[in-house]
């Protein structure tokens, strides 16, 4: 990019601020970087710049870049959530490409600083991952590589079993469990405890670990698991983390990329564009949000439309044709007062996330506009195809916050860490109807049996009986409980 | 500094990040792993047997990821989107069967993730000849050929940037700017400096090796694939690991001919079999120009094992036998012309008399896939002749 080039950008931001501010935007100051490709595909692999080493980033650096190369995709921007927020420009984009990253860029850090979600996410996390990368470094150096990367093989394998309310919620002791859950006594009468009728209630058991089902199946491993040194203890801490701060990122894409789509369009079209311009953002834009593949929906797409659709039903416009007019219980129709849309809208940026959102927003007219449906794989005439199921709003939109419950993860407990007074693992996935991959959940046993150190049990259902997984380190054995 | 509005825009040279090539690196020696176990499909395509240097060869290998417990991908409703319109019933993509995947782009199906890997014909080279050796080779006469080895010990002005020495080049740009008489660190394309290698030259042993081809009528379209396809990677294999090694290409049919090895390669098939022939003027070239006391000798022949005068053939190996380090018959069988699991006559005749010599390798060949076999069978170390 030419400094003439430069100068016009940086005094495009100045102005598309101003309009953000405008529009009742607190965004976190940006740091806009101009960066060559390789750069933007290397911290978009890793997720923040400077963060540990392991394969499975080269790998995905590998990916995004070939396909940048042969120009089947490309990342136009990215931007860390930090305070201030980083974002990385392409450098060689055109001028007008890197307007609409800008603005775009300026409803994430906007996302970023008011979403509810986001509260607890540490805004010095590029600081705290690099000191992380150092530190594993150290641990390479100290016990060597091949043995960090076998446990961080592990640790990585299950890193999304962790527990997202934990930042607001500390987990009581064991010892503490004493004094908690009173056992129920049936009362004989209403002065019980006047009468000193009331049975003082046995302390339940501390020596239950955990004392209540555990989530956070990370805390659980570092802070129980036997035989661990305190590198692998670190390990474990660092990579839950990281991973408390992806979290709220992964819970709400559809919102936060909806969000900074809306808002790079408004700006853009309170700005003056010259006509060739107004045409290459229009392209673009479309370009983002367009149906994308039909096996998957575009995020950006469908949080845009949610948004905009809001807006529209907030500031008491018509609905769009073939739509019902909306009423409230009584059948009278709804009330809604005008002008209203924009303010609306700062609040659903604020409060929701993805499967909030799509509950309270996602109407019959919108899963019919957007062409969504659910679909499965199914044999016909001996082949194996994707078919599509149905097309009814109420059976997609459940489907779809289905899949996005836990964050589409398989929710799992740790239910014993002294199983059999053995010290084995006994954990326990939350049959929702859904299978689990029995290939993959083989293989990460054996991964949480490399932390663990001894046998390690998953109890799961499958075609309607409960099944249970054990590892004992060399093989995965199953037997119906 | 922040000014009003709060932001910074920036550009500053970002030539020396490269952070992510070490880990690109570590994901190619683990996707080489799993290729190295997969090497006999991938070495008996015909595309890479006749690729020139340099060519890229794509390899079709499913993903590498951290397995997590997860649904089954194959199960259960999904979401998709479509263009408008979409209706129960419609059709929206096919879940190919086990082990396709040449050709598709990685993320169209769920749960499936296949993944092209890229190598250039020499890199896939390294791969199929990192454990292959010339077996038993014994320190023969004193002409001594020479192999070559790579060592990481040099520094050097250009290279490619994945292996560029940062220190260096940053105090190569600060000593130029202070000769300048302004000491800073602003790198200039000359101040570059790369971590480089040297050829270092290791002595090694006097080796001959006979590649002899059975060239009759009866050797089919097949066989001859076969074959050509051994001695591709044979001599691959010979070029790369031991420079300096002579090679001896016979062929043969009623009359065996030294050739070249273009012709070697492009020679058709006709007439009888008389492979004591083959036997023969290689022990006569033995005698002439390679002396077994100043030679490693490994003499190899393929063929369909259809000859006249096994006996011969028996006896001459077993003149062969005495003076060579270890002798190769590959038997190539065509499938198509009936299941069998026995050798040909000539095969059988060798497995009678050399069943339980070390120094008499038989392989049988019914396949394409077994062509990484039999390589490995021939250039393995073979123990036990050592101690004979």
């Amino acid at each position: 990019m030419t400094a003439q080039e430069r100068a016009d950008l940086e005094k495009f931001i100045e102005q598309a601020w101003e309009t953000a501010i405008g529009m009742g935007l607190e965004p976190f100051p940006v740091h806009f970087e101009l960066v060559p490709a390789h750069v933007i595909y290397e911290i978009g692999s890793y997720g923040l710049p400077a963060r540990f080493s392991h394969w499975t980033f080269g790998r995905d650096y590998h990916r995004q870049k070939t396909m940048y190369e042969y120009n089947v995709a490309r990342i136009y921007e990215l931007v860390i959530n930090t305070d201030p927020a980083q974002a990385f420009l392409l450098e060689n984009n055109s001028l007008l490409a890197n307007k609409m990253v800008a603005a775009h860029v300026i409803g994430h850090s906007d996302f970023f600083r008011n979403n509810t979600y986001f509260a607890h996410t540490d805004r010095r996390m590029v600081e705290r991952a690099r000191l992380h990368a150092d530190r594993i470094r150290q641990y390479e150096m100290e016990y060597g590589p091949q043995r960090v990367e076998q446990f961080l093989d592990a640790v990585l394998s299950i890193e999304e079993h962790i527990d997202p309310v934990e930042p607001t919620y500390r987990r009581p002791q064991p010892e503490e469990y004493r004094h908690q859950k009173p056992t129920l006594v049936r009362p004989t009468s209403e002065f019980d405890d006047l009468l000193g009728r009331v049975e003082t209630p046995e302390p339940p058991s501390t020596r239950r670990i955990p004392p209540e089902p555990e989530k956070d199946l990370l805390l659980f491993l570092r802070d129980y698991a036997r035989d661990l040194e305190d590198w692998q203890r670190d390990i474990i801490g660092m990579v839950r983390e990281e991973m408390l701060y992806f979290l709220p990122q992964i819970r709400t894409k559809i919102m936060n990329e909806g969000w900074a789509s809306l808002v790079h369009e408004r700006i853009l079209e309170s700005l003056p564009l010259t006509p060739a311009e107004h045409l290459e953002f229009r392209r673009m834009h479309s370009s983002v949000l367009a149906p994308g593949s039909r096996m998957s929906i575009n995020p950006y797409y469908v949080g845009y439309q949610i948004l905009r659709d809001i807006e529209r039903r907030w500031n008491g416009e018509p609905p769009e044709e073939d739509e019902q007019p909306e009423t409230d219980w009584l059948q009278r129709p709804k009330p809604r007062p005008e002008g209203e849309g924009w303010r609306k809208l700062l609040e659903v940026r604020e409060m929701e996330c993805d499967v909030t959102f799509l509950r309270k927003y996602l109407t019959e007219g919108l899963v019919k506009r957007l062409d969504l449906y659910t679909y499965k794989l199914e044999e016909v005439n001996g082949e194996l195809v994707w078919r599509i199921q149905e097309t009814d709003w109420e059976k997609v939109r459940d489907a779809l916050l289905d899949s996005m419950t836990n964050f589409g993860v398989p929710v799992v407990t740790v239910e014993d860490g002294d199983y059999d007074r053995r010290g084995e693992l006994y954990l326990k996935h939350h049959y929702d109807g859904k299978p689990l991959d029995i290939e993959y959940t083989t293989r990460t046993l054996k991964n949480i049996y490399t932390i663990w150190g001894r046998p390690v049990h998953l109890e799961t259902v499958a075609d309607g009986t409960r099944l249970i997984f054990t590892c004992d380190g060399q093989q995965v054995k199953q037997r119906k409980g | 500094m922040w000014h009003h509005p709060p932001f910074i825009l920036s550009q500053d040279p970002w030539d020396l990040h490269h952070r992510a090539e070490r880990d690109r690196q570590r994901h190619n020696e683990k996707v080489k792993e799993v290729i190295k176990q997969n090497l006999g499909d991938i070495i008996s395509h015909q595309d890479i047997i006749t690729a020139h240097d340099g060519k890229i060869v794509k390899i079709p290998i499913r993903g590498l990821e951290l397995p997590r417990i997860r649904f089954d991908p194959n199960q259960g409703k999904r979401v998709g989107q479509g263009p408008g319109g979409s209706q129960p019933g419609d059709i929206i993509g096919r879940q190919p069967g086990e082990g396709e995947g040449a050709g598709k782009q990685a993320g169209t199906e769920p749960g499936v993730d296949f993944y092209e890997a890229e190598f250039t014909i020499e890199e896939l080279m390294e791969l199929v000849f990192e454990d292959l050796h010339l077996p038993n080779l014994q320190e023969k006469g004193s002409k001594q050929v020479m192999a070559d080895t790579t060592q990481f010990n040099t520094i050097a002005r250009k290279g490619p940037l994945s292996n560029i020495d940062r220190k260096r080049t940053l105090i190569e740009a600060y000593k130029r700017s202070a000769k300048a008489g302004k000491p800073e660190f602003k790198i200039q394309a000359d101040d570059r400096r790369f971590r480089s290698w040297e050829v270092v030259p290791e002595p090694q042993r006097n080796a001959v090796i006979f590649a002899m081809r059975d060239v009759s009528g009866s050797m089919g379209e097949f066989e001859a694939y076969i074959c050509r396809s051994f001695y591709f990677w044979m001599l691959r294999f010979l070029r790369t690991k031991y420079t300096n090694t002579e090679i001896v290409f016979i062929t043969c049919h009623t009359i065996a001919k030294e050739v070249d090895e273009q012709e070697f390669f492009a020679a058709g098939d006709s007439g009888g079999t008389k492979l004591s022939e083959a036997y023969k003027l290689a022990l006569d070239i033995i005698e002439k120009r390679y002396n077994p006391r100043e030679w490693n000798i490994y003499p190899f022949l393929f063929s369909d094992g259809y000859n006249w005068g096994d006996h011969e053939v028996v006896q001459l190996v077993e003149r062969m036998a005495s003076i060579s380090n270890l002798i190769g018959y590959g038997e190539i069988a065509d499938e198509l012309w009936g299941h069998t699991d026995a050798f040909a006559p000539l095969g059988q005749a060798l497995y009678e008399r050399f069943a339980t010599d070390p120094r008499v390798v038989l392989v049988r060949i019914t396949s394409k896939e077994d062509v990484w076999p039999a390589l490995k069978r021939f250039f393995s170390k073979h123990p036990e002749v050592e101690q004979l």
